[in-house]
C-alpha cells in the first residue's frame, strides 16, 4: 500500500537520521547537549514502557479508554521537547506523552482514561487542555489561545495536534487559517501516522502531502520525518521559535505510524493493514534509529535502557495505586461543575440525588 | 437617563464593559470598522481600538473556538453569531466545548464568554436568519440562554453576562432592535440572569412568554381585559435555560390557569419543558391543562408568510380563551 512518504517540492521535507541512525543532513542537527540527546531517549522508552503497561492493563479491565501511542513516539516527544513550560498544549486524545512531560501527573491520566472528572483537571502550573476528543476543536481553539498571548505581548506559544483524519475537519482550516489572519504564535502538528482509525490517506484527501494545507492559509508547512526524533525537534523547533518571535504560526506534518490500534477498544488494524505495511514501519521504529544514533556516539547503554524501564514500571505502579485509592467522583461534584452560581433548578436536582429533597 | 432603542442598550452595554474590564474582548464578522450589521458595535473599535474590537474571517467556528481559546487564558470574549441561523456551524464550540469546559476540568478552567446573535422572525430575513432556535440549548447543560425582551433588560442582563464566569448565549430578536425606545440609565447595571419577571399583574390567568412574544402576548392580555375584564398575569421568563420555575409557579398559585407563547416550533421546545415543570411543581394548583400558543412544527417559512406562521395576539388570545374554559 503506498503512503504519503515521497519528499515533495512542494513543501520541505525534514529527516536527520536515516532508518540506521546516520545522519544524513547534519545541517538540520539540532544543537542539543549529550545529557539532552539522552534525555529524549529516556523519554521515548519511558513511553514505550508506559504504553505496554496500559495495554496490558486495559486487557485486564482495569482501564478505560486508551489509544496506544507505540511508534508516535518520536513526533510526540520530538515536538514537545521544542517548548517550554510556558507554552500551551492543545492536545488530541492520543496525545498523552505531551501532557505527561508538560506535567500532568500519571494518576490523572488513569483517571481520565477511567472517565474520572478530576482526570482532565490540569494541575494549575500546567499550562495545557485536557486530550480533546472532538477531532479539530482544538484547532481553532489553539488560535484563540494564541491570540491572547499575543494581545498581552507575552513570549508563548500554544502548540496543537490532531491526526491525518482531522485534517478533512472544517476545524481544521479555520484554526489554521485564523492563526494566519491573525498571526499569532501557534504550532499546528499533524501526525500522519497513515490511518483514520480504519481510513487511509489516500482516501482521506487527493493532496501530495498534508502539510502543503498550511499553503492555502498562508502559513509555512512543513513535512517531516516523523520517526526521527531530531528532524521533528528541529522542525518544531524552528516553528516555535519563529512564533516566539512574532513571526506567526506554522503547520507540520509529521510522517509517522501507530504500531497498535487505534485504541483500545475493539479496533482490530488486521481488517485494515497488511503485515507488510506493518513490518516496513516496524524497520523505522523511532526508538531504534535514536537508539543506534546514540550508541554510535557511546551516549546511550543497556544499563540506561534498563534503569529507564524500570523506572517507568515504578511510576506507572504508584499512579495506578494513586488512582486506585482516588475517591470516586459523585453526582452531586459532577452538578456542582455546571456553573459557577448554581440555578435553583440544578440546586434542587443535586438535592434529590442527595436525598434531601423534601417531599 | 436617555431614552434608547435595545441596539443603543447593547451598544452602551458592551460599550461600558469594554471601559470597565480590559479583559472583556468584542469580535465576529463586520463588528468593527462597520460596526456591525445592525450596528450593536457601532463606534467601539474607534474608542477602544482593534485589539479589543475586531473583525474575524468568516467562519463561525473559528469564532466560537477563538472565544473559547481566549477565555481559558483569561479574556472575557463577546462573539458575536451575526444571525443565529448560523449557529448550527459552531454548535460544537458552543455546546461541546464551552458549556462543558468547566465539568471537564473539574473548574480548573471555566468559560465566560457571551455569544451575541440577532434571531427572530417579522422582520423578513432570507432563510437561515430568524429561527428561534434557543431549545437548541434549552437541553445544554452548562450554558445560559438569554433573551431579553426591552431595552433596559437588554442592557442590564448583557453586562450580567457578560460578568458572568459561564457561557451565556444572548439572544436578541431582531424586531425588537429598533421597535421600541425606553428610559434607560447610562451608568452600568445589571439585571439577574435566571430570574423570569412579572411584567403584566393579573389573577385569572398566567401567560408565560419571552422575547417578542412577550408584547405579542401583552396586547392579547389587554384585549382580553378590555373585552372581559379577565385579568392576565404576564410572566417574561428572561432566561431560558435555565428556567425560573418558581417566579412561574407562584404566580399559578393565584391564577390556576396558564399558558405558554413561543415563537419556536412546537415540539420539545421551550415551551415544552416549561410545561413539564409546570406538571412537576404545580398541578394541584391547576384547575386545566397548560397550552402552548406556537407556529406548527414546519421549517421556518420564507418570508411572504411569516406573519401568519409567528404567533400573532388573535392566536394569543384564543389560546388564552381556551385556556379559560378547558
Amino acid at each position: 500500500m503506498s503512503t504519503v512518504l515521497e519528499p515533495t517540492k512542494l513543501v520541505p521535507y525534514y529527516q536527520v537520521l536515516d532508518e540506521d541512525g546516520k545522519v544524513v543532513n547534519p545541517d538540520l542537527m539540532p544543537k542539543l547537549s549529550d545529557d539532552q540527546l539522552r534525555e529524549l531517549m529516556r523519554r521515548m522508552v519511558f513511553i514505550r514502557i508506559l504504553d505496554q503497561r496500559a495495554i496490558r492493563l486495559s486487557r485486564q479491565g482495569r482501564l478505560g479508554f486508551y489509544a496506544p501511542v507505540a511508534g508516535q513516539e518520536a513526533s510526540m516527544i520530538g515536538s514537545e521537547y521544542a517548548t517550554t513550560k510556558e507554552d500551551f498544549i492543545l492536545p488530541g486524545y492520543r496525545d498523552v506523552p505531551q501532557l505527561v512531560f508538560h506535567g500532568w501527573p500519571l494518576y490523572q491520566w488513569i483517571l481520565f482514561s477511567r472517565g474520572h472528572q478530576h482526570g482532565m483537571e490540569m494541575p494549575k502550573d500546567v499550562n495545557a487542555l485536557f486530550p480533546q476528543i472532538i477531532i479539530g476543536a482544538q484547532y481553532v481553539e489553539t488560535a484563540g489561545v494564541a491570540l491572547a498571548f499575543k494581545l498581552r505581548g507575552e513570549k508563548r506559544v500554544a502548540i496543537t495536534y490532531t491526526g491525518d483524519g482531522g485534517t478533512s475537519q472544517g476545524d481544521f482550516y479555520e484554526g489554521i487559517n485564523f492563526a494566519g489572519a491573525f498571526h499569532v504564535p501557534a504550532v499546528f502538528i499533524v501526525q500522519n501516522n497513515q490511518f483514520a482509525i480504519s481510513v487511509p490517506v489516500r482516501l482521506q484527501t487527493a493532496a501530495e502531502t498534508l502539510a502543503q494545507k498550511a499553503i492555502a492559509a498562508g502559513i509555512p508547512g512543513i513535512q517531516v520525518d516523523g520517526n526521527d526524533i531530531l528532524a521533528v525537534y528541529a522542525a518544531t523547533k524552528e516553528a516555535v521559535d519563529r512564533a516566539r518571535a512574532g513571526d506567526g504560526p506554522t503547520l507540520i506534518e509529521t510522517l509517522t505510524f501507530r504500531f497498535g490500534p487505534h485504541t483500545m477498544s475493539g479496533d482490530d488494524p488486521t481488517r485494515y493493514r497488511t503485515k507488510e505495511l506493518e513490518h516496513e514501519w516496524e524497520r523505522k521504529d523511532p526508538l531504534v534509529r535514536f537508539r543506534k544514533f546514540l550508541e554510535a556516539k557511546g551516549l546511550w547503554s543497556e544499563a540506561d535502557e534498563e534503569r529507564t524501564v524500570e523506572q517507568a514500571k515504578e511510576e506507572f505502579n504508584a499512579a495506578v495505586k494513586k488512582a486506585d485509592e482516588y475517591p470516586k467522583m459523585t453526582i452531586p461534584g459532577l452538578i456542582d461543575s455546571m456553573f459557577e452560581v448554581l440555578p435553583p433548578s440544578l440546586k434542587r436536582q443535586r438535592e434529590e440525588f442527595t436525598g434531601k429533597e423534601e417531599a | 437617563m436617555a431614552q434608547m432603542t435595545m441596539i443603543q442598550a447593547i451598544n452602551n452595554a458592551l460599550d461600558l464593559e469594554l471601559g470597565r474590564d480590559p479583559n472583556v474582548l468584542v469580535f465576529g464578522e463586520d463588528v468593527g470598522k462597520n460596526g456591525g450589521v445592525f450596528r450593536a458595535t457601532d463606534g467601539l473599535q474607534a474608542k477602544y481600538g482593534a485589539h479589543r474590537v475586531f473583525d474575524t474571517p468568516l467562519a463561525e467556528s473559528g469564532i466560537g473556538g477563538l472565544a473559547v481559546g481566549l477565555a481559558i487564558q483569561g479574556f472575557r470574549p463577546v462573539a458575536e453569531i451575526q444571525f443565529f441561523g448560523f449557529v448550527f456551524e459552531v454548535m460544537d464550540q458552543i455546546a461541546g466545548q464551552a458549556a462543558r469546559l468547566r465539568y471537564r476540568t473539574n473548574s480548573r478552567f471555566h468559560c465566560p464568554v457571551v455569544f451575541r446573535s440577532p434571531f427572530g422572525g417579522g422582520v423578513k430575513t432570507p432563510e437561515m436568519h430568524a429561527d428561534s432556535l434557543e431549545g437548541l440549548f434549552v437541553q445544554t447543560p452548562g450554558v445560559r440562554v438569554v433573551i431579553p425582551s426591552n431595552p433596559y433588560d437588554a442592557k442590564g442582563l448583557l453586562i450580567s453576562a457578560i460578568r458572568d464566569n459561564d457561557p451565556v448565549i444572548f439572544l436578541e430578536h431582531m424586531k425588537l432592535y429598533r421597535s421600541m425606545r425606553m428610559e434607560v440609565p447610562e451608568e452600568a447595571y445589571t439585571v439577574p440572569l435566571d430570574q423570569a419577571k412579572v411584567v403584566r399583574e393579573g389573577k385569572d390567568l398566567t401567560v408565560i412568554a419571552y422575547g417578542a412574544m412577550v408584547h405579542t402576548a401583552l396586547r392579547a392580555a389587554e384585549e382580553m381585559a378590555n373585552s372581559k375584564g379577565v385579568q392576565a398575569e404576564v410572566i417574561d421568563l428572561r432566561t431560558v435555560n435555565p428556567i425560573d420555575i418558581d417566579t412561574i409557579v407562584a404566580s399559578i398559585k393565584k391564577t390556576h390557569r396558564a399558558v405558554v407563547v413561543q415563537e419556536a416550533q412546537r415540539q420539545a421546545g421551550a415551551a415544552a419543558e416549561i410545561i413539564a415543570q409546570i406538571n412537576e411543581h404545580a398541578i394541584y394548583h391547576l384547575e386545566g391543562p397548560v397550552l402552548r400558543v406556537t407556529p406548527p412544527d414546519t421549517v421556518y417559512p420564507f418570508a411572504q408568510i411569516e406573519d401568519e406562521w409567528i404567533p400573532t395576539p388573535q392566536r394569543v388570545l384564543a389560546g388564552m380563551n381556551k385556556a379559560l374554559t378547558v
